[in-house]
């Protein structure tokens, strides 16, 4: 399986209260190991994945928030952060775990536009 | 052109798994070939075959089924979503010493490389769900 396709993985939703983020970084670690190009973007409350310091034992679950320091081991390197969506929040990348690229809304689409496979978590 | 498509929600509940079926009926319809259906997240329920719903209502996993018959479609629940959620074929069972299994027929469970293949292998994946 030697193709190599541009693979975005878009993460929209909280790191807690929907199992959609942890799910998300099982498939974005898949497909690392399947040596795919892959892009991660983080948008909306999805930019709190990355915040720093999650503490999850008040609410008995597993704290992931490692796994995003453990991407560059898999060659994840490309972390997009939609920038609107970190204002609204008032988030900086100070904030965050792991460093990112911010990217304006309009150049997001752009980065979509050039993918073969954008998968939204 | 060859689709794969991905159903993250399971049956019932939300409208992906209906709209993924239709959309895939009409895909085939259309002469185009559809590489893989691969369910994730809650998307894995639609694989139970224990559904009963009731008799005046469709029956979402047996047209699954009906349809991966008629059509050899791959149906692929994801192994690691399924095991949250009690989806269990022979092999799975006997690996986790359940004592029951619950897979649909024409529905497997393997890996999560099947998603990232369908990827590779197909011009568009389209996702169902949230």
């Amino acid at each position: 399986m030697s193709t190599i396709k541009k693979f975005l993985f878009v993460n929209r939703k909280a790191p807690y209260g929907t199992v959609y983020a942890l799910e998300s970084l099982e498939v974005v670690l898949i497909g690392a190991a399947f040596e795919q190009d892959v892009s991660l973007a983080f948008m909306d409350d999805g930019v709190y994945q990355l915040k720093k310091g999650h503490q999850t034992k008040g609410i008995g679950m597993k704290g992931f928030e490692k796994t995003y320091g453990a991407l560059e081991d898999y060659d994840v390197t490309k972390l997009y952060v939609d920038q609107e969506s970190m204002a609204a929040r008032g988030l900086t990348p100070d904030d965050l775990c792991v460093p990112v690229e911010m990217m304006p809304r309009a150049d997001m689409g752009k980065l979509m536009e050039e993918q073969d496979v954008v998968l939204s978590f | 052109m060859i689709f794969s498509i991905l159903v993250n929600e399971g049956p019932y509940t939300h409208q992906a798994s209906d709209t993924a079926f239709n959309f895939t009926m009409a895909a085939l319809a259309k002469g185009h070939r559809i590489f893989r259906v691969f369910f994730y997240h809650d998307g894995v329920n639609n694989g139970t075959r224990l559904t009963t719903p009731p008799q005046d209502d469709r029956n979402i996993v047996a047209r699954w089924s009906k349809l991966a018959q008629e059509s050899e479609l791959d149906l692929v629940v994801c192994v690691a979503a399924a095991q949250r959620r009690g989806i269990v074929d022979d092999g799975e069972a006997k690996r986790n010493g359940k004592d029951a299994t619950n897979l649909a027929p024409g529905f497997r469970i393997s890996g999560l490389g099947q998603l990232i293949e369908a990827g590779i292998q197909s011009d568009r994946i389209v996702t169902f769900g949230d």
